[in-house]
């Protein structure tokens, strides 16, 4: 019988090693895209554009061109590259800080241009890069070293559902949210990411994949307890899902029959 | 191409068009809105793209985007607005990204007023944004100027591989003029090939990466000598400047840039014809600023005077320019008040009596 080859590196990962926590998830995330330019064949013509956070030197993990972005303006890198040429798959990468926090501005507005760019959003809770402070996503009581008694909600409010926000938005888009905390977990992961991609590569619309994902280094515990606490704390706060397809229009208000309340004036 | 009467701001936006410009970036503000209003109906007529971003910082991020996959790209914006394009030129120079910025500035601090100013020159020159770099900056004092540099501004971007700033006010953005393209336009630079940047990686060339992230410190010194011998090279080679009336004997000499030079050039033009010799030299590049026919100017003059639309920002070159060997009034409006050739005239003559002075004294 001859040999088959059931696994080896994607040709749009580098043969490096990453600097990456032992453990961490972001590496997954790579693997995961890199799986999926390789299969879509986009490899040639994609270009990454990398964020401000721990994932910031992936420009040097994929092999495909890059950019590096500052903080947050990793959708506004990519408007303007995807603008100058449209026949590049144009993608970025992301932590929570940046697109969540100081980069809101430019994920919104990139969404609701609707520009044909796929948007990989790694939401770990936490600041992994400057050392585990607060995030927009930072779950309620969970502690950060900038909320060392847990995030209080009366201070720092919720935590931001992004996927949840951007799919409130009128302009087409396909906006979903996945985990990789588990290997069923991964392959959801990967077949939405695919579809990101596709919806992408036939210039359809605007895309998102939220990606859960561990910081066992911040969190403060070993690999596979971050795997069980992504799924006992983040999941049931963070439905995983498919919020908006460009396919689905508008999404309908409720009625307000039976909201009139203690405010009625008549 | 025959001349054509243009407004300052469709002139700027015509020159980034004939310049080979097909993408612009842009985000409202008083008084350059003519520019984006002008390449939003230009662009589409000859190809290009024009996108209204959802802010300055998303704007020169986008200018970010595309200069880095290799387009001849441009923004314009305000005072106000070029405060939040500080980030992404920083950036653009530490990544070696070309792009041409134009400031039309107003009066400030903070929101100021919509008034022309030169209120920005510090922040133009000497840096603005973080870290050690320097801008390309171009001070146009006509219409025509403003069409020729802005034309330029993108080959010297392209040869730098540096962001250019063409730093005009109000009033050059509001002036109507004669202008005319040449219509077989010869670069002023040669332009080189872009193999560095980010347009699909194929392996025929190194792995595109843009980026101005350098962890290890001795290779981040590396670029910051790099850098610093690409901004040597322009001190070397990029100075331009003007003269008006200095081929005759002078007693004061008059700096002054942009349409501030013009009203001076209107002074110069009544005080000679009163017999009070004085003459002006404009810089045309206010980085890299002409040092050496500043002092080599003022050697000839009794005085040097500075005019601004501001505090006195450029005196300070022309103080380092001199360094000592002449005294350097200066004379200054704020608030988007302008100097008038009278009030040049008249600041002039104060010059020349005090200097008359000091000399009877000594
Ligand atoms: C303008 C600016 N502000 C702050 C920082 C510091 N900084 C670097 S990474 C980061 C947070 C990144 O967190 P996140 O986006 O969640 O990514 P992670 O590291 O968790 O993957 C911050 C605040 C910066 N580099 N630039
Ligand atoms: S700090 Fe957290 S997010 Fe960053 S590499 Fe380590 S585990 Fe991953």
């Amino acid at each position: 019988m001859a040999e088959a080859l059931v696994f080896s590196r994607p040709a749009a990962l580098e043969s490096v090693i990453t600097h990456y926590c032992p453990g961490c998830t972001h590496g997954i995330i790579h693997r995961l895209v890199a799986e999926v330019i390789d299969e879509l064949g986009v490899r040639e013509r994609t270009v990454g554009i990398a964020p401000v956070g721990c994932s910031v030197l992936a420009y040097n993990y994929f092999a495909t061109d890059f950019h590096e972005a500052s903080h947050g303006r990793a959708p506004a890198v990519a408007t303007g590259i995807k603008r100058a040429h449209p026949e590049l798959i144009v993608f970025t990468y992301q932590g929570d800080g940046d697109l969540a926090s100081i980069g809101m501005a430019e994920i919104v507005h990139c969404a609701n241009r609707g520009e044909k760019v796929t948007v990989v959003f790694v939401n770990n809770a936490i600041y992994g890069m400057t050392g585990g402070q607060m995030a927009p996503t930072t779950l309620p009581g969970q502690i950060a070293t900038t909320c060392p008694l847990g995030r209080d909600v009366n201070l720092a409010g919720y935590p931001i559902r992004v996927a949840e926000l951007i799919s409130t938005l009128r302009t087409p888009a396909f906006v979903a949210r996945t985990a990789v905390h588990t290997p069923l977990a991964a392959v959801q992961a990967k077949a939405i990411l695919r579809r990101a991609f596709t919806y992408q590569k036939e210039g359809t619309c605007f895309s998102l994949v939220e990606v859960l994902s561990t910081c066992p280094t911040n969190w403060g515990m070993p690999p596979a307890e971050a795997c069980q606490w992504l799924e006992e704390h983040m999941v049931p706060y963070y439905p995983l899902g498919v919020f908006k397809t460009p396919e689905g229009g508008d999404r309908a208000p409720r009625p307000l029959e039976g909201e009139e309340g203690p405010c009625r004036t008549t | 191409m025959a001349k054509k009467l243009m407004k300052g701001s469709e002139a700027i936006g015509e020159a980034a068009i004939q310049a080979g410009c097909r993408l612009f970036f842009g985000y409202p503000i008083t008084p350059q809105n003519e520019i984006p209003e002008y390449m939003s109906h230009r662009l589409p007529q000859v190809g290009g793209t024009f996108v209204q971003a959802e802010s300055e910082v998303a704007a020169s991020n986008m200018l970010y985007g595309a200069a880095g996959s290799g387009a001849r790209v441009f923004t314009s914006s305000s005072s106000p607005g070029i405060s939040l394009m500080m980030e992404a030129i920083s950036y653009m120079a530490g990544a070696e990204l070309p792009a041409v910025i134009v400031n039309i500035m107003r009066a400030g601090p903070g929101l100021g007023g919509i008034l022309p100013s030169q209120g920005d020159y510090f922040q133009a020159t000497k840096g603005g944004g973080h870290g050690d770099y320097r801008l390309l900056v171009l001070a146009p004092w006509s219409v025509q100027e403003a069409a020729d540099l802005v034309q330029d501004a993108f080959d010297l971007a392209d040869f730098y591989r540096n962001p250019v700033m063409v730093l005009g006010d109000g009033l050059i953005g509001q002036m109507m003029e004669p202008v005319e393209f040449r219509t077989e336009r010869v670069p002023c630079k040669p332009l080189p090939p872009k193999p560095w940047a980010s347009t699909g990686w194929r392996g025929d060339r190194a792995k595109a990466i843009i980026n101005s992230l350098f962890l290890d410190p001795e290779v981040l010194e590396q670029h910051n000598r790099n850098l610093k011998a690409k901004y040597d090279a322009m001190v070397r080679d990029e100075v331009r400047f003007a003269t008006y009336g200095t081929e005759r004997p002078y007693d004061v000499l008059v700096v002054a840039y942009g349409t501030v030079a013009r009203v001076v050039s209107t002074a110069v033009d009544n005080l000679r014809e009163e017999g009070v010799r004085v003459g002006l030299l404009r810089p045309i590049t206010l980085f890299p600023f002409p040092y050496e026919a500043v002092r080599a100017a003022a050697r000839r003059a009794k005085a040097v005077l500075v005019i601004e639309l501001s505090c006195g920002q450029m005196a300070e070159d022309v103080q380092l320019a001199v360094a000592g060997s002449r005294p350097v009034h200066f004379h200054g409006r704020q608030g988007g008040m302008l100097v008038s050739p009278e009030e040049t005239a008249e600041k002039v003559k104060e010059i020349l009596k005090q200097t008359g002075k000091e000399a009877r004294r000594g």
